[in-house]
């Protein structure tokens, strides 16, 4: 049985093995499949996960994006944490 | 519904794309009617197809690419039993290549371990695997399937052998309701991602054998109250779905997210139906995947087009401020227990046949339940429909 997962700076999250985080080109937008769910996804989501690959952690995502987006890490991180705990509270990310 | 009332008004009927309706997002391909099992609640139709009808390797990999040049993301192989079907691995290759997300819904007992990794190496993504009950002798009472359940606990264990994520799929009535917190248990033992808890649905066979299986108000409060607490207890660790029996809900199911709005369903020769119960419904002709492409269909066909949007509804639906919330409920309950699928659900609170239909099904609760009906493949039965 898993543990509940909570997300921090030094987690690594993946998509869980029955979880699909892939781009439908008929309709040109990224999705996150799992049994019978579909998850739509806004732009910001879409750039953090295409981050998730189970090696880097949520710091490096985060600095990542701030240095993309020329925003704080600080801000960005707390927008990291939330999107994934949700997710992760749901079931689509796990570490 | 007349037949003429239904050419007269055929031509008037609006499309998928005149309703402002997107391509469908999933697709549930009956591969065969088959099914070793006999369970008296199965949600296969009445006439059952035969294998030579079916349609072949080719057929469905067409079908596959076709759903996807559309932009369907997933795919259900269901049946039936799927697993009947020999080129079930050249299928889930064909559907994983293609980029579907593919899930196989199986009762089971047909599997082996070197069938299962050899999915799991083809791109099967995720299995969901029937369960009847949790102790094995009615477990396979209701199954009509000796020895099932112990090999369903089995074919559990391959399933997570091979690091594929399973989902139990618990069917839960009168006769096993008591057993809500041992399915659950069970789902947790057998590291399940997913429990599926789903009340039986009266409509098919499964309305031959209501008195069987309708629980009693008490029962359902009682399942609820475990489901729910399940939720919070397990929450991050099991996902819970629950489907109550809509007879004892206030509005009916908002069934199929909406007629022809978001799913399509093939049964094994081709038949492009909006669910998988709309062969119930005898005035529906449904187009088939032989004859027409996949995306003609779901922009064209009658069958859908005869229920999507509102137009169709007559009153009480029509001037409901719900009726884009559950598009009128369930067509299929209301041509079962109405004789016309047109009207609204008896499950909804508001139809004027609800009252009548909940006492009976309450009645039948109350009483000690009947002998099943069996679901036997190849044997005819007398419909008491």
């Amino acid at each position: 049985m898993k543990d509940i997962l909570k997300i921090n700076e030094s987690v690594k999250p993946k998509f869980p093995k029955h979880v699909r985080f892939r781009h439908n080109k008929a309709r040109d937008e990224w999705v996150i499949l799992a049994p019978e769910r579909l998850v739509k996804l806004d732009p910001v989501a879409v750039e953090i996960l295409k981050l998730v690959d189970g090696k880097v952690s949520v710091g490096e995502i985060s600095t990542d994006l701030s240095k993309k987006f020329n925003a704080p890490k600080e801000v960005i991180m707390k927008d990291v944490i939330e999107m994934l705990q949700e997710l992760s509270d749901k079931g689509f990310i796990e570490e | 519904m007349k037949s003429d009332e239904l050419k007269s008004g055929s031509k008037q009927l609006k499309t998928a794309s005149e309703h402002g309706i997107q391509a469908p997002l999933a697709l549930l391909a009956e591969l065969s009617h088959r099914c070793p099992l006999q369970c008296p609640y199965c949600s296969n139709p009445v006439q059952l197809e035969k294998k030579t009808g079916e349609l072949t390797t080719d057929e469905w990999k067409s079908v596959i690419d076709q759903a996807v040049d559309m932009g369907m993301h997933q795919i259900h192989l269901s049946g039936g039993e799927p697993t009947v079907r020999h080129d079930l691995e050249d299928i889930v290759e064909h559907c994983t290549v293609k980029g579907l997300y593919t899930n196989l819904i199986t009762s089971g007992v047909l599997l082996n371990p070197d069938r299962l990794k050899k999915l799991e190496k083809l791109g099967l993504e995720h299995v969901q695997l029937s369960f009847q009950d949790t102790d094995n002798e009615n477990a396979d009472r209701i199954g009509g399937y000796k020895g099932g359940h112990a090999k369903k606990l089995e074919v559990a264990k391959w399933v997570r052998e091979v690091e594929l994520p399973l989902t139990c799929n618990c069917v839960v009535h009168r006769q096993n309701i008591d057993n809500l917190e041992n399915f659950i248990q069970m789902a947790l033992d057998l590291d399940a991602e997913r429990v599926e808890i789903a009340q039986v649905q009266y409509y098919g066979w499964a309305l031959k054998n209501r008195a069987a299986f309708i629980p009693t108000p008490e029962q359902l409060d009682h399942a609820t109250q475990i489901v729910e607490k399940a939720r919070i207890d397990l929450k991050g660790k099991l996902v819970i779905d629950y489907v109550i029996p809509d007879y004892y809900a206030k509005h009916p199911k908002n069934c199929m997210g909406g007629w022809g709005r978001r799913f399509l369903n093939m049964n094994p020769k081709g038949e492009v139906l909006p669910c998988h119960a709309a062969e119930t419904i005898p005035h529906l002709k449904f187009d088939n995947v032989r004859e027409k492409s996949l995306k003609w269909i779901w922009e064209n066909s009658e069958a859908f087009n005869l229920y999507r949007g509102t137009d169709w509804m007559p009153d009480p639906c029509k001037s409901c401020d719900r009726k884009e919330i559950d598009w009128g409920g369930c067509r299929c309950q209301a041509m079962a227990l109405t004789g016309d699928a047109k009207n609204t659900d008896p499950a909804c609170s508001i139809s004027p046949l609800h009252k009548e239909i909940f006492a009976m099904a309450a009645e039948e609760a109350r009483r000690a339940p009947p002998e099943f009906i069996y679901r036997r493949y190849g044997v005819r039965f007398n419909s008491p429909i």
